[in-house]
């Protein structure tokens, strides 16, 4: 089974994690202010590259903690190091 | 029908033209059937371009569930218009397809699953689509293997049925629509990827592609899970996420399982093929990919969920498994018609499930680009939607269920 890098656990099975998907989304400053193109940008639309992707994880069945990494969504390995 | 003799080439391997009056990204099931109906219209200067080989992506790994029961009144609409088709599709195309209407049940395993289902019922009945709610007695009747014991963890409360369901046979479909548009001299272009566009202002000119520039007077793209990849290069962004989705068969059995079950909370569903191998399937792996493999641990989940409701199936062996790449969307609905670029043209989102609208999107879209507006069956599948708020949600009748 594909092992993920949790940052505080280390390597563990991959059926312990919750998938987040696209990280970095940042919640609006001033969601009364968007308009409704920009909201739906917000809620719905996502990135969705062939290749490296940072992602949010959930190491649910583990610490129970969200953090980043970089996987590369070819290969599905994910970059050395980039888990925080 | 037994299996039909084949010729040694059912298309031409033409070399790419300059230019074509329609160019279509994508010789999958969609695309093929898109330039079947467009040669219909009288449009023949058109090229599929594929990146493998014809109808390799999804259309050679879908596990050919057709059915039309979906709940809203849009959905039932676009897919109840290719069921249609699908009755008349081995004379229309002139080749087996081996369409098989035996029937889907859609099992509920809850009070609330129950309620839904009976709801769904409704809303087909309404939409006049065959629907039908079935006790668990009547359950046992059409599929006598189905466990409708009382003690299971989760047991099955009744289903709903459809018996113009039925399954049909991937290839044959797609090389049946490739040689009728190939017939009518449409160019069908193998190992040619567009790697990205030729844009002047508001327009599309062109694509660039690994066999080279090919211009285009509109440009659709049927490209399924990559669809995502070639609007980055044109700036469009969507909610399209990119998924592995998993399938296997069993070895061949002797026929055992007269129709289709599929359920969403045990998630899994299994036909059995005419050939005689069980086909199963269920959700798709979380995390987004291209990679056209799966993790094993889902297709475990769905051998337990499927020994579940078939006893009968514990001896059965994993003969192989595979995986497409599916491009989903928030509301499990299609994204169709058009883009900021006026002659292109999106046709992606199916997701999960779009072997089954074949005949339907290709008519209907093949029907926008010879008309230059949306076909009204395809209208409310905008990407605009998201924007509107106006979603067709369709978790409940997609769900696992294909
Ligand atoms: C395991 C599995 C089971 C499924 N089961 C069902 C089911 O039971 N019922 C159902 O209704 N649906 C099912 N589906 C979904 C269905 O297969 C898809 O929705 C449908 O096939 C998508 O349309 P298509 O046939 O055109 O896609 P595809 O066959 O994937 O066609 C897209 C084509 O575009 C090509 N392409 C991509 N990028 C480029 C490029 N840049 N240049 C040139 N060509 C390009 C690809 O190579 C591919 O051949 C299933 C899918 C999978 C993976
Ligand atoms: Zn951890």
């Amino acid at each position: 089974m594909q092992l993920i890098p949790c940052p505080w656990c280390g390597p563990r099975e991959q059926t312990e994690f919750h998938y987040g998907g696209q990280a970095d989304v940042a919640y609006p400053d001033d969601p009364a202010a968007l308009t409704d193109e920009q909201w739906a940008h917000f809620v719905f639309f996502r990135d969705n590259p062939k290749g490296p992707f940072a992602e949010r994880w959930f190491h649910s069945a583990g610490c129970r903690t969200w953090f980043r990494a970089v996987r590369d969504t070819r290969t599905y390995a994910f970059l050395p190091g980039s888990s925080a | 029908m037994s299996t039909p003799e084949q010729p040694d080439a059912l298309w031409r391997n033409p070399e790419p033209k300059k230019s074509y009056d329609v160019v279509i990204v994508g010789g999958g099931g969609h695309g093929l059937a898109t330039a079947h109906y467009l040669a219909k219209q009288g449009i023949t200067n058109v090229a599929v371009l594929e990146r493998g080989w014809l109808a390799g992506g999804n259309m050679a790994r879908n596990t050919t569930l057709i059915r039309s029961n979906y709940l809203w009144d849009e959905s039932a609409a676009i897919y109840e218009h290719a069921l249609k088709l699908w009755e008349g599709l081995e004379e229309d195309l002139d080749y087996p397809i081996l369409f098989s209407q035996r029937g889907v049940l859609n099992l509920a395993h809850t009070e609330q699953e129950v309620r839904d289902a009976v709801r769904r019922v409704e809303a087909n009945r309404l939409n006049g689509i065959d629907a039908e709610w079935l006790r668990p007695d009547e359950v046992a009747k059409v599929c006598p293997i189905v466990n409708v014991s009382g003690d299971i963890r989760y047991p099955v409360h009744g289903a709903t049925y459809q018996p113009r369901a039925g399954i049909a046979k991937h290839d044959y479909v797609a090389w049946g629509f490739a040689r009728r548009a190939d017939q009518a001299g449409i160019d069908l272009i193998q190992d040619c990827e567009v790697t990205d566009f030729v844009v002047d202002g508001d327009r599309v000119t062109g694509v660039r592609t690994s066999r080279g520039d090919i211009g285009a007077g509109t440009v659709a793209l049927c490209a399924a899970g990559h669809t995502s990849v070639l609007l980055d290069r044109l700036g469009i962004r969507t909610p399209l996420q990119s998924h592995p989705l998993q399938a296997l068969v069993s070895e061949l059995l002797e026929p055992v399982h007269p129709t289709i079950v599929m359920s969403n909370k045990v998630h899994v569903y299994v036909s059995q093929a005419h050939k005689g191998e069980l086909v199963m399937g269920a959700g798709v792996d979380s995390y987004n990919g291209y990679g056209q493999r799966g993790a094993f641990h889902v297709i475990e989940r769905q051998m337990a969920a499927a020994v579940e409701l078939f006893p009968a199936f514990a001896r059965a062996h994993l003969l192989r498994s595979w995986a497409g790449i599916v491009d989903v969307t928030p509301d499990a609905s299609p994204i169709v018609g058009t883009t900021p670029y006026e002659n292109v043209l999106l046709n992606c989102g199916w997701g999960t499930g779009g072997f089954k609208v074949t005949p339907g999107l290709g008519q209907a879209f093949a029907d926008t680009i010879a008309h230059g507006r949306v076909h009204p069956l395809l209208a409310p599948f905008s990407l605009d939607r998201f924007v509107t708020g106006a979603l067709v949600d369709e978790h409940g009748a997609a769900g696992v269920a294909h």
